[in-house]
């Protein structure tokens, strides 16, 4: 029996209707609601196309973190509506949006048509050369072994998003603990919740990044489910956020790219390229890179929820 | 055989609640009530797929996993329904 064409069809069916709904909706928290449905629909979609590691970042990422994100924006904007003098956008605004937008829509489309079949591929070379990395999962014998330096990249990246937060910080604040101070009832179902699911999330945390090596998972995956604990032990008032001037939190968000940076510096010496490592040790560096990084891109996923700060620092 | 049927009768009761959850879930007039629809879809339709598809898992640890990720739905799907029915008593006592 085989039901994949209609399951597929389906799948980019409700896709295409979830894209279409988060746009038109006016509601930003209905819109913010159907971004997340699609995250997770987009999620099942990779899985159909038996990339697992992509649809796991889809779900932990592009739906879960994304989604916290965007619905803390929406009820920011909701506590304190932008001011909007005309009401809304002029006519001219509009269709540049428009145009714009269709314009990338339709260079999207023509590149994904125009691919030539079969699409080009460093596949084989990976499998070749996969036992260099002593992973076996080859996703990850890219991410951290082939082309290392796009995922030392994007760390930088995430750090220069948290800077750009915590710029919006008006200078009063500055160090003090991003979120409001909250009291919460030591018996709400929240709490109980938050002291449930931690101990669980933090096991599965490790494993996803354990298992990286060898199946799906890896050090963002990982850090999402991590950040994901952090943010519920913190919404439900069982701890509060660090006030972003602490030595030590600035140690833990900077330590991950610190040591990645130094084993690839490291590389030049020992391997003789930025980013290199000798076979002998591929394994144990790239576990020992993978580890202050997952710790690093959890406190950082974690703080990118939790906003600019907004309460004084104690003197 | 026995196995198969088992599976088969536990997904389509499954899909039946799930079904009737999400008929509740647009048709009912207020938000308790739709809730009250959600959690059978989340409770029981989640439960009796995960029992349909434990008979056709690989090995106890692969059906354990399928219990777990019942109870987390559990749990979750329970906190939020307390949260969203919270919420909706304290609105309605304010107005």
């Amino acid at each position: 029996m085989n039901l994949s064409p209609d399951v597929d069809g389906g799948l980019a069916v409700l896709i295409a209707g979830l894209a279409l709904w988060t746009i038109a909706v006016r509601d930003t928290f209905a819109a913010v609601i159907g971004f997340v449905a699609f995250g997770l629909v987009v999620a099942v979609a990779w899985m159909r196309l038996a990339a697992p590691d992509v649809a796991l970042t889809e779900a932990a990422i592009g739906s879960g973190i994304t989604g916290g994100l965007l619905i803390t924006a929406a009820a920011g904007r909701r506590r304190r509506p932008p001011p909007q003098p005309d009401g809304r956008p002029r006519g001219i605004v509009r269709i540049a949006a428009a145009t714009a937008s269709v314009l990338a829509a339709v260079g999207l489309g023509v590149a994904v048509l125009s691919l030539p079949t079969p699409a080009p591929t460093l596949a084989p070379n990976v499998a070749l050369h996969l036992g260099l990395t002593g992973l076996a999962n080859p996703v990850n014998a890219v991410l951290l072994g082939f082309r290392a330096v796009d995922t030392l990249l994007e760390v930088f990246v995430l750090l220069l998003a948290l800077l750009g937060v915590w710029s919006l910080a008006p200078d009063r604040f500055w160090g003090g603990r991003p979120g409001a101070a909250q009291r919460v009832d030591p018996h709400a179902m929240l709490v109980f919740v938050a002291r449930l699911l931690p101990p669980l999330g933090i096991v599965v945390g490790l494993h996803l990044l354990w298992v990286g090596a060898v199946a799906p998972g890896g050090e963002f995956q990982s850090a999402t489910v991590l950040a994901a604990v952090w943010i519920l032990a913190t919404t439900a008032g069982l701890c509060d956020w660090p006030p972003v001037g602490k030595p030590r939190l600035r140690l833990v968000l900077v330590i991950g790219t610190a040591v990645f940076l130094a084993i690839g510096l490291a590389g030049l010496v020992i391997a003789g390229a930025f980013l290199a490592y000798p076979p002998a040790y591929a394994k144990l560096l790239i576990v020992a890179i993978e580890l202050p990084l997952t710790l690093s891109i959890a406190a950082i996923l974690g703080l990118l929820v939790a906003g600019p700060p907004s309460r004084e620092p104690r003197r | 055989m026995a196995r198969e049927v088992t599976t088969i009768v536990a997904v389509c009761a499954g899909l039946f609640f799930f079904l009737a959850g999400t008929i509740g879930l647009i048709r009912f007039p207020d938000t308790l009530s739709r809730l009250h629809a959600l959690t059978k879809a989340d409770n029981l339709g989640l439960g009796l797929i995960a029992l349909g598809t434990m008979l056709q898992a690989q090995g106890p640890l692969q059906a354990l996993r399928l219990v777990v990720i019942w109870l987390l739905v559990l749990v979750s799907g329970s906190a939020v329904s307390q949260l969203i029915a919270l919420r909706v008593y304290r609105r309605s006592g304010q107005s």
